[in-house]
């Protein structure tokens, strides 16, 4: 770690911020110092978002004082926090999809010439991609990029712009282990050249991993600062959460019943017309969960939305409770007991402008008691949502508040709700636990675990092989649209599920892992 | 201190009230700015339209002979609205339902029994409405193709049809434009002056519409495709069929605004059906937030302001264009009052620290 120098290069002092209902931050004291990396970590909504909304001129605080190099200043705009060095990059990306990377690296800064210098700003951003190990090619369009190397872009264009205080919101959730790494080198770069950064995270691997301090937020309020070093995991969960945290949950035998999803040779295309699946086939059975594993982009997506209807195949057969659903619209196989837990909860999984009783009664409206001959029981859809805020313990001022002004784990919850309510014989629940604090990640797997105990058959994607390891009875693993291999949870070794996920055959994996274990 | 403006959790019902209240005030206010920058008194000018549309019997009737077919097609486009399908075709529907009504009083019902020729009469109207509508919901549903331009150039087709029958095809004998006169069976009765039973129609109407917003399975799914159609598909509701369900309802009520105009008022076909209600019937239908009850109101008081601006023409010695620049000078600030329903506007001190005493939510 480089020397930290007297003054801090940011100082918050008692910033407060609130939204309806909810107090985002309470008096708020926080520094950053030249050099270092800061993780600040905390539940969802517990504030860390907003805090560095409110450094980058987003949000303006209701109360409290932010002095950037010793200097009191007044932050309005993000064009205000980036010419005092600050920049942030985002958990949604915004880039123009249809444009290059030099252009989006380029785009709204005010000092350039009428017609820009694009090739000196490509030699530009390569040496800046060299030095801190963001490989991009500054003439690709941001389509053509995979979800890391779009983030590489967004941090191209802080350091393009002379950001010397930089700040990542949860930058590895999109990342693969090997991107995360890479990310992990690029922090040391830029620490290397005295530059700070914010890293805000709720994974305490991250944490112990990249950071220099950390800051744990909770409810608002800053509960600890300490150096990384001087802490561990277990204190810092504790802190976060506010009491101890199991982090291994209670798991009974599964008690296997009859094949309730049965894939034969599935073949679908991706949104861009190409191949996502390629003959997939397997079955999940009553009183199981079924692990998917593999990097994002090798057909989970596809595969979720295949066995939801939402997506056509092009050759092959679904099979749900011993119904044909080939090619079957949603409402089909809705009708058929089919739940699902979406990967995209804002724009997918619930309506925002709607209340939380509407978007608890959304897959339930169809039938009696919530509604008879078309017409809606509004009544007893209240009756319904209370009773489901209740028992999924969703934290919302009242049943007709908007969903969009939950956090995200209890938008997440407001789904589980409707969807475990709804479900009779499978559950496809896909990133169930992204983005969520340990508090809800834990209820999330709990209640998949119940589906399971209670009889239910459980399709659970995830990135998170800790995840499946701990929730999942068997694992399957995609690799460019098709199954490596499946292996039961009890003798799945992360190394060889690691193989598989990097496109060895079974064999060769299982061989590749004896021969390790032996060495 | 310093004003702010704060997001609301809840659209509060006092909100609700308020707001256009008092943005009606400051439209009254500008609009006497610019009165009083035209000569005239702006308190003599709004006495003269409020006399001149509600003072007398003739102009309270008149108001109600334009409320009708601006309530149908608020109606209708609001509905349209609800699911963001844009339907501002509701010109070329109320057009064409005026076609087929009097097509159906003046040909198509001969030889049948009399008391069938009113409801055939309405029924075309409603037909070709959604007909009419049910074209570019097609396009949408299975070819997605914008409804924006299919439903605005469907009106030029549909406005210059009918002028081709009322001046070539089914002009009558002796006249330069309009067609012959419908048969008394086809005529909708008036009560007050020239308002007809039409006004009717439109309130209950507006009151099955606003039942079924709120307590249908069908208006709930309409207000999610509206609101998020990725999350309609997910939930499974049929898209496709729900455009073009709604589409052809929204052009019926277009359709029978045009039908209503025909039987109740004009009585034959002639110049002057199509005279802009369907594009102010988007105005209506966005100012009432696509509520049906409030549709009848805001169409209410534009009507109110038509007759209102016609009477200044008359009574104040204005020219004709300050009556046109007053009506929507007037819509402005209701238009914009809009925000404050979502946001509040608060007064607060900057050294006092609100949020300290409160907890956590």
């Amino acid at each position: 770690m480089v020397e930290r120098s007297p003054v801090p290069v940011v100082q918050m002092r008692g910033i407060t911020k609130r939204f309806p209902g909810v107090l985002a931050n309470n008096h708020v004291d926080l520094d950053l110092y030249a050099g270092e990396v800061l993780a600040l970590l905390g539940e969802n909504g517990a504030g860390k978002t907003t805090l560095m909304n409110i450094l980058v001129g987003l949000y303006r605080p209701d109360a409290g004082e932010i002095a950037v190099r010793g200097q009191k200043v007044t932050i309005h705009s993000p064009r205000d926090a980036s010419e005092l060095g600050i920049g942030m990059v985002h958990q949604n990306f915004m880039l123009v999809p249809t444009m290059t990377v030099a252009q989006n690296v380029i785009l709204g800064m005010r000092d350039l010439p009428f017609v820009p210098d694009m090739v000196g700003i490509e030699r530009r951003i390569r040496e800046f991609s060299d030095r801190y190990n963001l490989a991009v090619d500054p003439r690709a369009y941001i389509w053509q990029l995979s979800v890391g190397e779009q983030q590489r872009v967004e941090i191209l264009k802080l350091i393009f712009r002379g950001a010397d205080i930089l700040i990542l919101d949860e930058p590895t959730a999109v990342l693969t282990p090997q991107e995360a790494q890479d990310l992990g080198r690029m922090l040391e770069v830029m620490q290397a050249e005295g530059k700070s950064m914010v890293f805000i995270t709720h994974k305490m691997g991250e944490v112990m991993a990249f950071s220099d301090r950390v800051c744990v937020l909770r409810q608002g309020h800053v509960v600890a600062i300490q150096r990384t070093t001087e802490t561990n995991a277990r204190e810092l969960a504790r802190l976060m959460v506010g009491r101890e945290v199991l982090f291994r949950l209670e798991k009974q035998p599964a008690r296997l019943g009859n094949v309730t999803l049965a894939l034969q040779n599935v073949h679908a295309a991706n949104d861009k017309g190409l191949p996502a699946l390629r003959g997939v086939s397997l079955e999940v059975r009553q009183g199981e969960i079924l692990g998917i594993a593999g990097v994002a982009g090798n057909g989970q997506h596809e595969l979720a939305e295949v066995v939801t209807g939402l997506r056509p195949i092009t050759a092959g057969q679904v099979v749900i409770n011993d119904h044909d659903l080939t090619n079957c619209t949603p409402f089909e196989v809705i009708r058929s007991g089919v739940s699902h837990i979406p990967a995209d909860r804002m724009s997918m999984g619930t309506v925002g402008d709607m209340a939380v009783a509407d978007n608890i009664a959304m897959k339930g409206y169809r039938l009696p008691p919530l509604s008879h001959r078309g017409l809606l029981n509004r009544r007893r859809i209240l009756d319904f949502a209370r009773a489901l805020i209740q028992v999924f313990q969703i934290a919302t001022p009242s049943p007709r508040t908007h969903v969009k002004f939950l956090s995200g784990g209890n938008i997440q919850k407001t789904i589980l709700a409707r969807e475990i309510d709804a479900c009779r014989g499978l559950l496809v629940a896909a990133y169930p636990s992204r983005g969520l604090d340990v508090g809800a990640t834990e209820a999330v797997r709990r209640r998949l675990l119940e589906q399971r105990d209670a009889g239910s058959a459980v399709l659970l994607i995830s990135e998170d092989l800790d995840e499946l390891l701990t929730v999942a009875d068997r694992i399957a693993v995609l690799y460019e649209g098709r199954v490596m291999g499946i292996l039961p949870t009890a003798e799945a070794k992360v190394e060889t599920v690691g193989l598989l996920m990097a496109g060895a055959d079974e064999n060769a994996a299982a061989r590749q892992t004896a021969r390790e274990a032996f060495d | 201190m310093k004003l702010i403006l704060r997001k609301r959790e809840t659209v509060s019902r006092r909100a609700g009230i308020m707001v256009p209240l008092v943005s009606f005030i400051v439209s009254l206010a500008f609009g006497a700015i610019l009165l009083a920058a035209s000569g005239a008194n702006p308190f003599a000018t709004y006495g003269a339209m409020i006399a001149g549309a509600l003072g007398s019997g003739y102009g309270l009737s008149e108001v109600l002979v334009k409320s009708i077919p601006l309530i149908l097609t608020g109606l209708g486009v609001a509905l349209a609205f609800r699911m963001r399908f844009w339907n501002i075709g509701a010109e070329g529907q109320l057009t064409l339902g005026a076609v087929a009504a009097a097509g159906a009083a003046l040909f198509w019902t001969q030889g049948l029994p009399g008391w069938t020729v009113l409801p055939l009469a309405i029924l075309a109207g409603c037909v070709a409405g959604a007909l009419w509508a049910g074209i570019p919901a097609i396009l949408k549903a299975f070819l997605n193709v914008d409804e924006t331009l299919t439903t605005l150039m469907l009106n030029y087709v549909a406005v210059l049809y009918s002028e081709h029958l009322y001046y070539v095809a089914w002009r009558a004998e002796g006249y330069n434009s309009g067609t012959e006169r419908i048969t008394e069976l086809a005529w909708l009765p008036r009560f007050f002056g020239r308002a007809h039973t039409g006004i009717f129609y439109a309130l209950v109407l507006a009151v099955v519409l606003w039942l079924l917003f709120r307590f249908s399975r069908w208006g709930f799914e309409l207000k999610i495709i509206g609101a998020n159609p990725t999350a309609a598909r997910y939930l499974g509701i049929n898209i496709a069929r729900n455009i073009v369900l709604t589409l052809l309802i929204s052009g019926a009520i277009s359709g029978l605004a045009g039908a209503v105009e025909v039987l109740g008022l004009a009585r034959r076909l002639q110049q002057g059906i199509s005279v802009g209600y369907g594009y102010t019937a988007i105005i209506i239908a966005w100012m009432a937030q696509l509520d049906p009850l409030a549709v009848v109101f805001v169409a209410f008081l534009m009507a109110t302001l038509l007759v209102g601006g016609d009477q200044i023409q008359m009574r104040m010695r204005l020219p004709a264009s300050v009556g046109v620049v007053l009506q929507g000078m007037l819509l402005i600030p209701m238009l914009a009052g809009n925000l404050f329903k979502e946001y509040a506007l608060r007064l607060e001190r900057s050294d006092r620290e609100p949020a300290a005493q409160e907890e956590v939510a």
